[in-house]
């Protein structure tokens, strides 16, 4: 099983980034072995509009199954629901903490975006 | 011949202009309110409306039975409008700036034609002078397609006036272009300055000659006429600051039939912009 969290670094001590789709990286990793890598999301950034749905399309192509992040909007949000990749919103801390934390089951699947789209 | 009146700030009196100079110069004239994000030309004037139409734009829409699933479509969209994922392919219309690149790249033939609403253009006419609008639809985002549309609507053998949205964003842009002439209304303050100095620029980009109206002239300072003046550009125009002005217009009415003077004000203003344009 692959997870994705989106990070402001390269590596695990680096902090969960709030931001989804404007993150610059996201880790790919897979919580039993610890095994990770970096995903740059420099096509998200620099991207006038549409950062969310091209960093959903990243997430997925990356084949991860569960997203860690501070926040989802709509539009993310329903490219996951439609790849079947659980969102989970509201994580703080390092991406190993939160790893740490998915791990122990802490978390609760987002229902709902958790923020509202930039166009309306 | 084709005016624009903008502005660059807010509030400076494109409107009043627009609406006064439209009806002084009667049937000659057809007045094409572009600030389709908050049109209030309409406001001043008693319209007879002839026609209402809904304006759309053209979105993608998957034929799912048809679709392989290859991701043509999302490469090509600069917008992320189209994302193709393994078991479906989701649209996202209100990014989508119907550039029909998907619908050109898709080897299946899965994409057709959507629409999304963009809003309404009606038409009309005060006295003897035409009148056009746009009203973008609630929670559109993109003005340029509508713009686009009421711009259709200019005759050549009319003078047409634009009224332009405020500032000297894409809409602005949009509104502006093909024209012979821009009037850039400010008042002489900081602020008014400031952003006719951006609108200006504007203009040099587009490379349309471009005059200033000074409205509540005597309040503030001369930093706008001193300004002008080194650029060389022309100062059409100053509207004294004078509360019947403000009385007048706050009760909705033009200042062309309420005052004698602003037939003189607006005669001098149109011979002023002939000039240049016809040389």
């Amino acid at each position: 099983m692959k997870i994705a969290v989106s990070a402001q670094g390269k590596d695990l001590d680096a902090n969960v980034d709030p931001r989804f789709g404007r993150a610059p990286y996201f880790i790919i990793i897979d919580p039993d072995t610890m095994e990770y890598e970096a995903v740059d999301n420099k096509q998200s950034l620099n991207m006038p509009q549409g950062a969310g749905v091209q960093a959903a399309m990243t997430v997925i192509n990356q084949n991860a199954e569960v997203l860690l992040t501070g926040n989802c909007g709509p539009k993310a949000f329903r490219a996951f629901k439609a790849a079947n990749v659980d969102v989970i919103t509201g994580v703080k801390g390092t991406v190993k903490e939160a790893v740490e934390k998915f791990k122990r089951g802490e978390y609760k699947i987002a229902s709902a975006p958790s923020v509202r789209s930039h166009w309306s | 011949m084709i005016i624009t009146i903008a502005s660059g700030k807010g509030g400076t009196g494109k409107t009043t202009l627009s609406t006064n100079l439209a009806t002084f110069l009667g049937k000659e004239a057809q007045l094409l309110d572009c600030d389709v994000e908050e049109p209030n030309a309409h406001l001043f004037l008693d319209i007879k409306w002839d026609e209402k139409q809904t304006v759309t734009a053209v979105i993608p829409e998957v034929d799912e039975e048809k679709c392989s699933h290859c991701g043509e479509c999302g490469e090509i969209c600069q917008f992320k409008a189209i994302a193709p994922l393994e078991s479906t392919v989701l649209v996202f219309p209100e990014l989508c700036h119907s550039c029909r690149g998907c619908f050109l790249v898709c080897p299946e033939d899965a994409i057709k034609e959507g629409s999304r609403e963009l809003g309404v253009l009606e038409t009309g006419h005060f006295n003897s002078t035409e009148f056009t609008h746009g009203r973008l639809r609630i929670g559109e985002a993109m003005a340029p397609p509508l713009i686009k549309k009421v711009k259709e609507r200019i005759k050549p053998d009319k003078i047409a006036i634009l009224d332009a949205p405020p500032g000297t964003s894409c809409p602005v842009v949009n509104t502006m272009m093909d024209s012979d002439y821009i009037v850039l209304v400010t008042e002489p303050t900081p602020f008014g300055l400031h952003d006719l100095k951006l609108a200006v620029g504007v203009t040099k980009k587009l490379g349309i000659p471009c005059g200033i109206v000074i409205n509540r002239h005597g309040i503030g300072d001369n930093k706008v006429e001193q300004w002008a003046e080194n650029q060389e550009i022309p100062v059409l125009l100053k509207i004294p600051f004078d509360r019947k002005v403000a009385e007048i217009y706050a009760e909705g009415k033009l200042l062309v039939e309420e005052l004698p003077e602003w037939s003189g004000m607006m005669k001098d203003l149109i011979t002023k912009i002939r000039k240049t344009v016809d040389r």
